[in-house]
């Protein structure tokens, strides 16, 4: 497989705090990569390093054959990465299909003199730019609220009107930060659902998340932060079974006991992910 | 306001007040020349604030950017007529080269202004641009040494009217058997303008880039991150509504014949910028409203202050100038107190998938 974007010796400082250290790693086109970690271990920081709000002090980063370091977030979307944001960030107060039409802005070229003579191309493109974004909102099944407001939708479908503004802007990547927080068992199952979807549809997505099962149930591999480090990198069972990934979530004696116990862990992998996503709820 | 679609006939009601519109536009000078030409003038400016307002809310109500400094604007567009067309420096050039001039003038001091304040909002923001508007006023008013460029603080005078050709703005006129005063001509072609500059607002905001607009309005960062560039399209914000200040300008300048750095200080600035809010930000038809209301307002209320006194307790008991500040405030008050979104907010543009889907694709 090929990949789709690769990340060496990232480094990010606030001050005296070093959010992000040496942090490198591959995203292969096609996959769905978690990015799990306690709070505060640098996952949305590397989110706005990748997207380029932050700009970091070292490393490099390499998306689609193109350098990012120093890239404007615009160009970022231009160039194929788009995200969400862990507090939604809609424009709350236009309306759900507005929002999707904003997405379509990079991928749209009308101008001044376009909107304003309405010539034949801008109305097919203003046309075309509407049916999309009327697609979209059906694909991530919120079709029924395209006009009312952003803010008048459920936490659950804003999360899902982020996704579809997103994916207007046409991602090659698809970085998700914490789409299932603050959703109940079902809406969750849904965005699972999906995202299966959306990966299918052959776009890679790079996931954040705090909630172990579904991490661990759609992920292909798992980059697990801590401090702002790489603490562990693999497959969902193989980092659920690393101990120094259980320490990070669970403290040392509960590393010592889930090794202790391999039939359990491995029985029901869920059980320790689902301790260790209340714990770092508790910690926020 | 979302326009119909070319190709579609337009519904009889619509249709119908469109036409009633047009016709109440077409004699209303006629109707308040009645009651005297200084009310055609009121109207007049009236029209000029319009201009002035919603070239302010693109920038304040699209793009949500707190101007307040716009008139410099207007001062650059007023200014550029006047020397334009004027003995001043004996330069008579007409309209169709002027216009553009102080058209591109105003974008290119919009994108001055813009391009410092990129990473400012709000109250920063605010002051800025305050500090900026104040700059040109104190450049008009000192540029009469070493160099006479303004004029200083004596203005410009006997500046050129309006003239297409032979047909001069400025004098009354008997057209198809209808006398036309100077004031009548001027509100023709101030109508035309304002709703050509009406037509390109509302096209512009039905569009990718008014879009855009709202996108940095609702929040910055997320427009950036949908592949917005922020810079660009503020600065586009800035010239468009600049450049529709100084067309307002130039006419002021005409219609006046004179000019003169103090018609363009602070107050007038935040006039503009209460005709906005007050209207409703953001919503083409409240700024219109908005715009007309507080320009009528005063003249209506300096009109019928000292009379209604006069017929109530038989003398002027309070100064009308001082009461009609007190009652215009006091509107003001009580419409953010009881309508803090505007006397006509905007409200949810509705898209129905019949409407503008049907056609182009």
């Amino acid at each position: 497989m090929t990949v789709l974007l690769h990340a060496h010796g990232l480094g990010k400082r606030f001050g005296g705090l070093q959010a992000l250290s040496d942090v490198g790693f591959d995203i292969r086109a096609g996959e769905i990569y978690g990015l799990i970690g306690p709070n505060g271990a640098g996952k949305t920081t590397l989110f706005n390093v990748l997207t380029g709000l932050y700009v970091p002090e070292a490393g490099e980063c390499v998306f689609d054959g193109q350098s990012l370091v120093g890239r404007k977030p615009h160009e970022v979307a231009q160039a194929g990465l788009a995200r969400t944001f862990q507090n939604i960030r809609l424009f709350a107060n236009l309306s759900a299909i507005e929002n999707v039409m904003i997405g379509r802005h990079v991928r749209t070229r009308a101008g001044v003199l376009g909107a304003v003579l309405r010539t034949r191309a801008q109305r097919a493109e203003e046309a075309a730019i509407e049916a999309r974004a009327r697609q979209l909102l059906d694909y991530v099944g919120i079709g029924a609220r395209a006009n009312d407001l952003a803010r008048a939708l459920s936490y659950g479908d804003q999360r899902r009107l982020e996704i579809a503004r997103a994916l207007a802007t046409e991602p090659k990547l698809l970085a998700l930060d914490e789409p299932a927080a603050g959703m109940n068992a079902s809406e969750t199952l849904v965005l699972r659902r999906l995202i299966e979807k959306i990966r299918a549809d052959g776009v890679t997505v790079l996931l954040i998340e705090h909630d172990m099962k579904l991490v661990m149930g759609l992920c292909d591999r798992v980059l697990v932060l801590e401090y702002g480090k790489r603490l562990a990198l693999g497959t969902p069972a193989e980092v659920q079974h690393d101990p120094r990934v259980i320490e990070a979530y669970l403290g040392a004696g509960a590393a010592q006991s889930a090794g202790g116990v391999p039939a359990g862990a491995a029985g029901s992998p869920q059980s320790t992910a689902d301790a260790a996503a209340s714990r770092s709820g508790d910690a926020s | 306001m979302n326009l119909p679609a070319r190709s579609k006939p337009l519904p009889a009601r619509q249709l119908a007040s469109i036409l009633l519109i047009g016709a109440v536009l077409a004699v209303l000078p006629f109707v308040l020349g009645l009651a005297g030409q200084g009310w055609v003038r009121i109207l007049n400016f009236a029209l000029l604030y319009v201009m002035l307002s919603v070239g302010l809310n693109i920038v304040v109500g699209f793009a949500g950017l707190l101007d307040l400094g716009y008139i410099a604007f207007y001062a650059v567009g007023a200014y550029t007529w006047a020397l334009l067309a004027s003995p001043h420096f004996g330069l008579h050039l007409p309209f169709w080269a002027i216009l553009p001039i102080s058209l591109a003038l105003a974008g290119l001091f919009g994108m001055l202004l813009g391009a410092p304040t990129l990473k400012l909002r709000g109250d920063y923001l605010a002051i800025v641009t305050l500090g900026f508007g104040e700059i040109i006023r104190i450049f008009l008013n000192n540029l009469n040494a070493p160099v006479n460029i303004t004029n200083g603080p004596q203005g410009i005078n006997r500046i050129d009217p309006f003239r297409v050709g032979e047909f001069a703005f400025s004098r009354a006129q008997t057209l198809f058997g209808i006398r036309f005063t100077g004031p009548e001509k001027y509100y023709y072609l101030l109508l035309l303008l304002t709703l050509l500059i009406l037509l390109v607002c509302v096209r512009l905001q039905n569009s990718r880039i008014g879009r855009a607009w709202e996108a940095i309005r609702e929040d910055e960062i997320a427009a950036k991150a949908m592949g917005i560039n922020t810079r660009n399209v503020k600065l586009l914000a800035f010239a468009m509504g600049a450049s529709f200040g100084g067309v307002a300008g130039s006419l002021f300048a005409a219609m006046q014949g004179f000019v003169s750095p103090e018609s363009f200080s602070l107050t007038e600035s935040i006039s503009v910028l209460c005709m906005v809010v007050l209207g409703g930000m953001g919503n083409i038809p409240g700024v219109i409203l908005g715009a007309l209301i507080l320009a009528a307002l005063p003249e209506f209320l300096r009109a019928v202050v000292e009379p209604l006194q006069r017929l109530l307790f038989g003398d002027v008991v309070l100064d009308p100038e001082g009461i009609r500040m007190l009652l215009f405030g006091l509107a003001m008050v009580c419409v953010m107190l009881f309508r803090p979104a505007g006397l006509w907010p905007s409200a949810v543009r509705r898209r129905e998938l019949a409407g503008s889907t049907g056609e182009g694709v």
